[in-house]
């Protein structure tokens, strides 16, 4: 399947979840440039990590203005399959991709280390094929991750937080929180399911010469999906 | 004509960076200060034939300047 990475000045992990979905699951993927007004036959688009143009005024603030976003609003409100991770997830929810925002950690570190992950809630095209209550290990690396909704009870009670924050046995404690996010929420989905934000790195825990090869397991998911939509 | 932006942190939103400021002040010996949130300024330079300015400066500030999730904003004309 066709994937679409896109690519923002400032983006730095835009190779990473290229050689992921290229080499390592040896798909057909391609860099879609912020300037860009299409994303073309892609069947799925990854907003990645990095630090788009500077992070000025907020994080993902700018990037979510640019003209390839109204391609990916236009996908994203067909069904089509987004992963947006880490500044990914900033511009998602800046473009209203998806509920909430993305602030400063309550500890004012910038917090790089690996994380454990519970993955909960609805069925998405990036977490269906994961066990239930599988506990994933990924890093996080972000000054931004602490996340704020309205209304976290709304959110809970309909399955949209996706990925949590948990200690290695899968308890919830202020310890396994590396940022302050409420409900030590990690990583959440749109009402549809097909847009799913996390601020972890799976892409960069996928193959087991990195560490860990947890990460790998959504984007295995998405192509289980695709497999069965077919 | 310039427009004066002040966004700032809604009432509740934990303010991490304030918190340190304020704690910062405190070991300055200004032992007044129970508390500090941080915003944004922005001035920003007109020209003087905008129509429906304080509509613009809304939107500037719903579209791009402030993420009202998390912050508010109020505003200033200066002519």
């Amino acid at each position: 399947m066709n994937i679409a990475v896109v690519r923002f000045p400032g983006s730095n992990c835009d190779d990473d979840a290229f050689h992921v979905v290229g080499r390592v699951m040896g798909q057909p993927a391609r860099f879609a440039w912020h300037k860009e007004s299409s994303i073309g036959d892609a069947e799925a688009v990854i907003l990645p990590g990095g630090f788009s143009y500077g992070d000025y005024l907020r994080a993902g603030a700018m990037a979510a203005n640019s003209p390839i976003m109204g391609a990916v609003k236009a996908f994203a409100e067909k069904g089509g399959p987004v992963l947006a991770i880490c500044n990914g997830y900033q511009i998602a929810c800046e473009a209203g991709l998806l509920d909430g925002a993305l602030t400063r950690n309550a500890s004012l570190h910038f917090e790089c280390r690996d994380v454990h992950l519970l993955v909960e809630g609805k069925p998405t095209p990036w977490t269906r094929a994961i066990p239930a209550g599988r506990i994933l290990r990924v890093p996080i690396a972000h000054a931004e991750g602490r996340f704020v909704h309205p209304n976290v009870d709304a959110l809970e009670k309909e399955g949209r937080v996706v990925f949590r924050y948990v200690d290695p046995t899968g308890g919830q404690s202020e310890g396994a929180n590396p940022n302050g996010s409420v409900a030590s929420i990690a990583g959440t989905c749109n009402a549809r399911g097909n847009v799913v934000g996390l601020m972890p790195h799976p892409e960069r825990a996928s193959e087991a010469l990195l560490g860990s090869d947890d990460g790998r397991m959504l984007f295995a998911s998405l192509l289980a999906e695709m497999g069965r939509r077919v | 004509m310039k427009a004066r932006v002040y966004v700032t942190l809604k009432t509740g939103v934990l303010d991490p960076q304030g918190q340190a400021v304020a704690r910062a002040l405190g070991r300055l010996g200004f032992s007044e200060v129970k508390d500090a949130r941080i915003g944004k300024f922005i001035e920003m330079q007109l020209s003087d034939d905008v129509k429906d300015v304080d509509g613009h400066i809304k939107q500037m500030c719903e579209k791009l300047l402030a993420n009202t999730v998390i912050e508010e904003y109020r505003y200033e004309i200066v002519k």
